[in-house]
């Protein structure tokens, strides 16, 4: 359980100050996977080095299972950093260290016995999936292979919470896949915090349990997939749940509203319930439908006649649980 | 034929060069190795001590970049060497041969190889150092187990350029009193009108660049692994 208080981190620039990090707080379960998303300059990097403890925040604190970071010493640092590991955008590894020697830097540093060493190695190589790469070097794995070390050697001081800045970022699609499942599967066998900063909504759709939505320093929507979707007017259920720009041209006269609803209610019955009902025909503009934290989801854009009773279906529609919000008359 | 003949027979190669050579390859080990010795950390604290590197310290590295290193760098090692005879004096007793020649060779050839080293371990991606950080490692363990071994084919190639350096110099040093195939040189081929110990002592010292330059290039490709 990683928790954030009002983490504040302003850079002096000659006599202009920057506030980096403008009060984030935040809170992650154990074993919860946490996305946060933000444009460029939102903060991201920012909250990496506060949460690396590689920056000192201005003011604020992290805590681990309760127990403070923020103002520990010198000394403790290092012992402290071991509880976080962290997972980079390049993998970052040693190109003067084999696979198998990358994993076991961070358990060299403490001055671990070479058999410990070796049985935790091959534990976290068969996790990733790399037993057969323990003697290449970085130079000779893909892109993917290298991240998956970077996995690896994040873990092998089983850290409580591990960081991941932008981890598929420098991947194609296939691989950023590959990656996700194998975050989630580590998630699970090993039940650590995962905390994904990103500025892909897809890696959030496919990986997170629950999201925070960062802009200019502050976080300005979070929640629960499940809960920051259901929010039509939301940015976060906008970006999750995308409907493409412009409505065509050729629209007759008329109303266009956006529905969105979730559970197990297909598209169908919605539309068809309202043709029903107020025996006026339903024109679908757009629509997306996906699984976003274990439950469906539909964002529908829809055409009705001039005609339509807007009040009534208005009502009719938030009596059966979908969120409207009419775009244009 | 002949004149293949005629060469063994001339004593300025047949007893002088295999001496001069070997007084040489003296002052090239000797020095080269002190200038690792002192280069190496040397470049190591220029590079952390920098602003914005592992443990800044503006005074230190001032004194160091400023002072120490531009300043023996900007003299030439014809300057150099003459300018350093007391001080030779006084560290070996004497300022005449091989031995002695090594002061004023590794006083010229440290700083410059320092820089190298320095260079080396700026070129080394800012975030290998970060993710060796977060790891939770001392600023020593940084320099040593990542630092270093990382930047080890590029200080591979620094040792192979400075040693290449270092036979010119010695060259110089041995019109001085340092002896060598620079001594031989000027002896024979200049004083003497030697042409063919002249030749053969610039044939030589092509060589000998030729293995350094192989020999280094070859060590430099073995630790990389990039
Ligand atoms: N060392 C620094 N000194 C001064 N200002 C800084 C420093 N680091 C970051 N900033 C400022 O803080 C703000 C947030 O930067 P940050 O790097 O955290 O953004 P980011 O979300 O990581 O962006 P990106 O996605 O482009 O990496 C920016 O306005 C940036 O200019
Ligand atoms: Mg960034």
């Amino acid at each position: 359980m990683i928790t954030i208080t009002d983490l504040r981190k302003v850079y002096r620039q000659g006599d202009r100050e920057v506030v980096a990090l403008d009060g984030v707080s935040l809170s992650v379960g154990k074993g919860q996977i946490h996305g946060i998303i933000g444009h460029s300059g939102a903060g991201k990097s920012t909250l990496v080095r506060c949460l690396t403890l590689l920056d000192r925040p201005t003011s604020g604190s992290v805590s681990l299972d309760g127990r403070d970071l923020s103002g520990i010493s010198d000394k403790e640092l290092l012992t402290a950093r071991r509880r976080i590991g962290m997972v980079f955008q390049h993998a970052n590894l040693f190109d003067s260290r084999t696979t198998a020697e990358n994993i076991a830097y961070p358990l060299e540093l403490v001055g671990t016995p070479k058999a410990q060493i070796r049985a935790k190695v091959d534990e976290l190589l068969q996790i990733v999936g790399l037993a057969r790469f323990a003697e290449a070097y970085p130079s000779q794995l893909s892109g993917g292979q290298r991240q998956r070390v970077g996995i690896a050697r994040a873990l092998a001081t089983d850290p409580d919470v591990l960081l991941c800045d932008e981890p598929t970022s420098a991947l194609d699609p296939t691989t950023t896949d590959e990656i996700l499942t194998l975050i989630k599967a580590v998630r699970d066998r090993l039940s650590v915090t995962v905390l994904i900063i990103t500025h892909e909504m897809n890696v959030v759709k496919r990986a997170c349990d629950s999201v925070s939505l960062l802009e200019a320093g502050r976080i300005v929507e979070h929640g629960r997939l499940a809960e920051v979707v259901a929010n039509i007017d939301g940015r976060l259920a906008q970006a999750l749940l995308p409907l493409p720009g412009d409505a065509p041209d050729a629209i007759p006269a008329g109303f266009i509203l956006e529905l969105l609803y979730s559970g197990d209610q297909a598209v169908e019955p919605v539309i068809s319930s309202i043709t029903r009902q107020f025996g006026v025909d339903v024109n679908v503009l757009a629509g997306s439908v996906e699984h976003l934290g274990g439950t469906q989801f539909a964002h529908l854009r829809i055409h009705l006649p001039t005609d339509a009773d807007i009040e009534a279906i208005k009502t009719h529609l938030g009596a059966i649980g979908v969120a409207v919000s009419v775009k244009e008359a | 034929m002949d004149w293949l003949n005629s060469l063994f027979e001339n004593p300025g190669i047949t007893n002088a060069l295999p001496e001069a050579l070997l007084e040489t390859l003296q002052m090239i080990v000797i020095s080269g190795i002190a200038t690792v010795v002192i280069g190496v950390p040397l470049g190591i604290v220029l590079h952390v001590t920098a602003p914005g590197g592992l443990a800044p310290m503006r005074p230190l590295n001032a004194v160091l970049s400023g002072i120490v290193v531009n300043i023996t760098r900007s003299i030439p090692y014809a300057i150099l060497m003459l300018a350093l005879i007391p001080f030779t004096r006084f560290i070996v007793g004497t300022s005449i041969g091989p031995i002695a020649a090594c002061v004023s060779l590794t006083i010229a050839t440290a700083p410059f190889f320092a820089r190298l080293v320095e260079t080396s371990l700026r070129d080394v991606q800012g975030g290998k150092i970060d993710a060796a950080l977060v790891m939770g490692s001392s600023r020593r363990q940084v320099v040593r187990k990542v630092m270093l071994p990382e930047a080890m084919p590029s200080i591979v190639a620094g040792i192979t350029t400075t040693l290449v350096m270092l036979v010119g110099y010695s060259a110089m040093a041995g019109l001085i009193g340092g002896g060598g195939l620079g001594r031989l040189a000027y002896n024979y081929g200049y004083q003497r009108y030697d042409v063919a110990v002249m030749i053969v002592t610039i044939a030589v010292m092509v060589i000998l660049v030729q293995l350094i330059q192989v020999l280094g290039d070859w060590l430099s490709r073995r630790v990389d692994h990039r």
